[in-house]
């Protein structure tokens, strides 16, 4: 026992050191004239730039009969300004050595250039031009309603696990805009017109609705005066005001069952709804969540891994997780594959889980190791830079705030035995939980 | 920009490449050994149980015991195998009280794995249910297919993961005995990346390679021969889509034919949006999400393929169009312009790749393991840049020949079996 304390009396200390390198101060913060915000990372690792915009809107500012519209325009950005034609703007990327791409998530839609950091003021310019001047014809829209729908039965439609995550966010997200799923419904992108794309462009792609990140080799103040230069012209507009609905009661255990023709394996999925960053209203309580998520799926050596799938052995697989960069409430996440079959088995094997964290406090040894391995996983992040971007791309767009990344280390410490317990009691409940379990045609008939 | 690579041999025989990183605390390590499924020697899925069971227990202690202590420190493990290397990689953070204790806990668990049998059970009975899994994905029967059409009967052709038959039949000594012979000092090439001096990567290169057991070399892998003739391989899958992927075996690493491959390839459908097939596919025709090509190299001959998945009623003009656009290629060579455009991308992004301390692990580690110069990325751009079209041209002509080429289709039966 003495040595094992030794060791641990350490880990804070040993810690401390690299995690304070990364200081606030190495993002710079600043807003042009019109509203857009203009977020820089320094890493000066190598002559490369990472440059990123945000926009805050995306699935879930969606209502009923035009689901999919923020991803359907996130493709029609591609397709041409009146300066520069279809494709151009990929060729241009493309012969200066860079990489481009956009994604769409249900709370932003963002796009991004990679480039040697000399090269950044080609991609912000040709970000300003669609920002401001993009074209959207009926003939493109044609062809990429087409592609969509092929990505559509791609990701979703031909997979098992993908009929099966979309009917599980529906029940899992009742009266959000979350339930339904980023890419559409097949429907609604089949009926979305240029008028519904030109009104979605008018409403949420103006500046003060806009988040340049740029991470890399760059020094801020030649950054902000290259966004000045590009954007600043750019005339403010304003954004409506989004709704969505605040103090939903809790919905009630919710259960679906979900065969599958092509399923070959059953799966088990279990979410809680929790608050996020942007939502929690103690702000410890979303690392609470991060570390009970790190206590039962940290790794091989913490608890499912440990009880379901060596010791028990009802499950193959098992896991938990937790997203807190999120702009509604978030989802505490458990799954789970039995190992024979048996998803009832794993079911309550997961409960049982977390009805152990409700009943007794994690042991100081536990707590220590997911510390310690959040902390250094927080640190190992920051060898991305793409992910660096994101990450503050993320905060921003779900209204936590890219200053929440300097305050990881200091709520990750904070955190006591008792925080963990209470937050396990009072987030962990029955009445916010959806089981959702895909099972194979010809199996568990007799459930 | 060029990485430093420093490269030694340890005292029993393990080659080791080191970058120092001084930027971030961190220190990434990874240990390739030439045990690859192409070393499955006829039952298929054996390297990667032998992976996959890795890190599941010594003699002194058991896996949960084991994770918790690379845990405690922050630090992360993990085991992957492929066609060539069984690889172990650790990220850790770099002061010696956090990072010494985590490299004896990886010599002592990889050198003296002990595989239970509880181990070898539980681990069998995940990787039957992750084939079972497979079943209901068109890309992954799609892939095996076509891996095992192309590669006919060379190590390559079996799938790493082995079938459901294969894998049912490994049993504990078999596992056993794959560690022994593969797992050795003079079979490993570490690489070690991140904030530490040349003193610490001896010291750290040492202490690994000096618990792993001494082991003959093994054999040279055989060469593969290429496909006969050209073929059309159907698999019925009930889905909306059809899943094609045609090709053929490319180049081993180190070949020089595999320069204007790559560009061509590159501008093929190996360049992202701007390439010719996503250009054609996509965005004229609205006929898939996802249209590209891509070529690797490996110890032997790696593969060039096109793959893309279309509507159903689409696939014979997709068919079409991929064929038509290699086929052009081939026979007229590329454009000026796309052959300048892929040219200045690939040389341009060259910085690129080495922009993260694990981009750069996987860099020096495919140099160690293929024994690659030391500035390879340079050269490589050196040698793009050096090309003209007739060289793309000559090199489609002579690797890719159509009359050896493979078609796999996954999809509804009456949709496969009405296209050539």
């Amino acid at each position: 026992m003495t040595a094992r304390h030794a060791i641990f009396a350490l880990i804070p200390a040993l810690m401390a050191a690299p995690v304070a390198a990364q200081s606030d101060s190495e993002v710079t913060e600043f807003t042009l004239d019109n509203g857009m915000q203009v977020l820089v990372r320094e890493d000066h690792r190598a002559p490369v730039v990472v440059s990123q915009i945000w926009y805050r809107v995306g699935s879930s500012y969606e209502g009923r009969g035009n689901t999919g519209l923020s991803h359907l325009f996130e493709h029609m950005m591609f397709k041409g300004t009146e300066e520069y034609a279809e494709g151009e703007f990929s060729e241009i990327i493309s012969r200066e050595g860079g990489r481009l791409n956009a994604f769409t998530g249900r709370d932003f839609s963002a796009y991004f250039e990679i480039m040697a950091a000399d090269r950044l003021p080609i991609a912000l310019e040709l970000e300003a031009d669609r920002m401001a001047n993009l074209q959207i014809d009926s003939e493109a829209l044609s062809t990429e309603r087409e592609v969509v729908l092929e990505e559509r039965r791609l990701r979703t439609e031909d997979r098992p696990e993908g009929r099966f995550g979309e009917r599980y966010a529906a029940i899992a997200n009742p009266g959000t805009g979350y339930a339904h799923p980023i890419i559409g419904w097949a429907d609604d992108v089949a009926g979305l017109t240029v008028d519904d794309l030109e009104g979605w462009y008018q409403q949420w792609y103006t500046p003060s609705n806009a988040t340049l990140v740029v991470a890399g080799d760059v020094e801020p103040e030649a950054v902000y005066a290259l966004a000045r230069e590009y954007f600043g012209g750019i005339p403010a507009r304003d954004v409506p005001v989004v709704h969505d609905p605040e103090n939903l009661d809790p919905p009630g255990e919710r259960r679906l069952i979900y065969r599958d023709e092509q399923a070959r394996v059953p799966q088990l999925r279990m979410g809680y709804e929790v608050p996020s960053f942007a939502t929690a209203d103690a702000a410890r309580d979303p690392y609470a969540l991060l570390m009970l998520a790190t206590i039962l799926d940290g790794g091989d050596g913490a608890r499912l891994a440990e009880t379901l799938v060596r010791g028990s052995g009802v499950a193959a697989a098992a896991g938990a997780g937790y997203n807190p960069m999120v702009r509604l409430d978030g989802e505490f996440s458990l799954f789970g594959v039995p190992a024979d079959g048996d998803v009832d088995a794993v079911e309550e094997a997961l409960r049982e889980e977390i009805g152990r964290l409700q009943r007794q406090t994690v042991s100081e040894e536990e707590l220590e190791r997911a510390r310690s391995q959040l902390l250094a996983d927080h640190l190992f992040e920051l060898d991305s830079v793409f992910y660096q971007a994101m990450q503050l791309g993320m905060l921003e767009t779900t209204g936590a705030g890219w200053e929440t990344l300097g305050a990881f280390e200091e709520n990750v410490r904070a955190l006591t035995a008792e925080d963990l317990q209470a937050a396990a009691q009072r987030y962990l409940r029955p009445e916010m939980l959806t089981v959702g379990i895909m099972q194979p045609v010809d199996q568990g008939d007799e459930a | 920009m060029e990485a430093d690579i420093q490269e030694w041999e340890t005292e029993s025989g393990s080659q080791v490449l080191f970058v120092e990183r001084h930027e971030l605390p961190i220190v990434d390590v990874r240990l390739a050994f030439d045990a690859g499924s192409a070393r499955d020697d006829g039952q298929a899925g054996l390297a990667r149980m032998t992976s996959n069971l890795l890190l599941e227990g010594t003699t002194e202690r058991n896996a949960g015991e084991i994770a918790r202590e690379f845990e405690r420190y922050g630090a992360r493990v993990s085991t992957d195998s492929g066609r060539d290397t069984g690889q172990v990689s650790l990220r850790a953070l770099s002061e010696a009280e956090r990072l010494d204790p985590v490299i004896d806990n990886m010599a002592d668990v990889i050198a003296n794995a002990d595989f239970p049998g509880d181990a070898v059970d539980r681990v069998r009975q995940q990787m039957l249910l992750g084939l079972q899994q497979a079943q209901s994905s068109a890309s992954s029967l799609a892939e095996k297919a076509f891996a095992r059409a192309i590669y006919g009967d060379h190590p390559y052709a079996a799938p790493p993961g082995g079938t459901l038959e294969s894998v049912e039949a490994i049993d504990r000594q078999a596992v056993v005995d794959f560690h022994r012979r593969y797992y050795t000092a003079n079979n490993a090439t570490i690489v070690i990346v991140g904030d530490l001096d040349r003193a610490r990567a001896e010291a750290i290169a040492e202490r690994l390679s000096a618990a792993l057991p001494d082991g003959e070399s093994p054999e040279p892998l055989p060469e593969v021969k290429l496909p006969e003739t050209a073929q059309t391989v159907r698999l019925p899958f009930e889905a909306e889509q059809t899943h094609v992927i045609i090709g053929q075996p490319s180049v081993r690493q180190g070949s020089d034919a595999y320069y204007p491959l790559y560009l061509g390839n590159h501008i093929l459908g190996g360049g992202g949006l701007t390439s010719i097939l996503a250009e054609r596919m996509r965005e004229e025709r609205g006929l898939s999400y996802s249209s590209s090509s891509r070529i690797t190299s490996g110890a032997r001959r790696g593969r060039f393929q096109m793959a893309t998945q279309v509507r159903n009623d689409a696939l014979g003009e997709a068919l079409e169009v991929m064929r038509g656009s290699l086929g052009e290629l081939r026979d007229q060579g590329p454009s000026a312009e796309r052959l300048d455009a892929s040219k200045r991308n690939i040389t341009g992004s060259f910085p690129l790749q080495l922009d993260s301390n694990r981009d750069l692990l996987g860099y020096v580690t495919s140099i160690g393991f293929h024994d690659l110069p030391h500035d390879y990325l340079q050269r490589f751009v050196d040698r793009i840049d050096g090309l003209d079209g007739d060289d793309v041209q000559s090199a489609l002509q002579t690797h890719l020949d159509p009359a050896r080429s493979v078609t796999v289709l996954v999809g509804p039966e009456a949709t496969i079996n009405g296209v050539e």
